[in-house]
């Protein structure tokens, strides 16, 4: 399994626990899934909870200034962030 | 069940909830988890206690200074004065063993027993200062983790409804996950996702009965 597959598999599993989600939805997400603003589930307080549990699975710090409307506007987006993060990219 | 009493370090008389046997040879001293995570976790906590009693074991769950019914103020509260009461609560109650739920685990005190999925205190505040952070720029205020901190560790802050003193703020910021003697019980071994993860407090029956079916398994071996 090569570090990018892992991450994805890692975020979408991420996604799963946080926001309560069944592995078939997860598991349909692509690069153009809307996110925030787009699943019912991802409030606010969601929020807070999916980047904390990023930061613990993948072992990275996200920083204040990097959480913002474009981070979290599609799944393609939050992968790409978090691969670049863990030096995957 | 049953509502009992114990005296804290501080002479506050604060309540005990109490399941199980009364008479039992061996008692678990259960400690919850903290700020938001308590509210989320609250119900299942208590199926774990309830299911474990079903199974014959007596477990007691102290309210720690500040917290749930405590007159005591929480902003006199630190890690020390809840690992202060939580080794108290365990000699006036008789416990035996012990489960920490979550952040607790810094607090627990000396004896066997078990960890369920440990955190350290710099990663509960890591997620409450971001949760003010994002919540203050939805209402159009720019504050940041950093200036948070820096002002917590001066004054204390108000932090997902609860007012942290100054010491808790600094000994949360240096929480790290020590290694410890209690066994680990990981969030994949009771199935489905973490309680604490979910925006709203829910519940997961299977997942109480499966923590309490493993520490009453190894309780009996």
């Amino acid at each position: 399994m090569t570090e990018t597959t892992s991450i994805d598999a890692i975020l979408r599993g991420v996604l799963r626990d946080v926001l309560g989600l069944d592995d078939a939805r997860v598991a349909a997400f692509d690069a153009d899934t809307g996110l925030f603003g787009h699943l019912p589930e991802l409030d606010s307080m969601a929020v807070v909870s999916l980047l904390t549990e990023i930061e613990d699975r993948l072992d990275i710090v996200l920083e204040d200034d990097e959480i913002d409307g474009d981070l979290l506007e599609t799944y393609g987006s939050l992968l790409a962030f978090v691969t670049a993060k863990r030096g995957g990219a | 069940m049953r509502l009992l009493g114990w005296t804290a370090p501080g002479g506050s008389t604060e309540l005990v909830v109490a399941h199980g046997p009364a008479d039992a040879a061996q008692r678990l001293l259960v400690l919850p988890a903290w700020f938001d995570e308590a509210n989320k976790t609250r119900h299942f906590t208590q199926a774990v206690m309830r299911h474990l009693a079903d199974a014959g074991v007596a477990s007691v769950l102290p309210d720690l200074p500040g917290c749930n019914e405590s007159l005591a103020p929480f902003e006199s509260q630190s890690m020390a004065t809840w690992r202060a009461a939580a080794q108290s609560s365990a000699e006036q109650l008789g416990a035996t063993h012990v489960l920490a739920m979550r952040a607790a685990v810094a607090i627990a005190p000396s004896l066997p027993g078990w960890a369920y999925a440990p955190v350290a205190g710099k990663s509960v505040l890591r997620g409450l200062l971001r949760a003010r952070v994002l919540s203050a720029r939805e209402a159009g205020r720019q504050e940041t983790s950093e200036a948070l901190l820096a002002s917590g560790l001066a004054n204390g802050l108000d932090l997902a409804g609860y007012r942290l003193g100054a010491q808790m703020v600094a000994d949360l910021a240096d929480g790290e996950l020590a290694p410890s003697t209690f066994t680990i019980i990981a969030q994949n071994e009771i199935g489905g996702a973490g309680l604490w993860l979910r925006a709203e407090p829910d519940h997961d029956a299977a997942q109480a009965e499966t923590l309490a079916a493993l520490v009453a398994g190894r309780l009996s071996t």
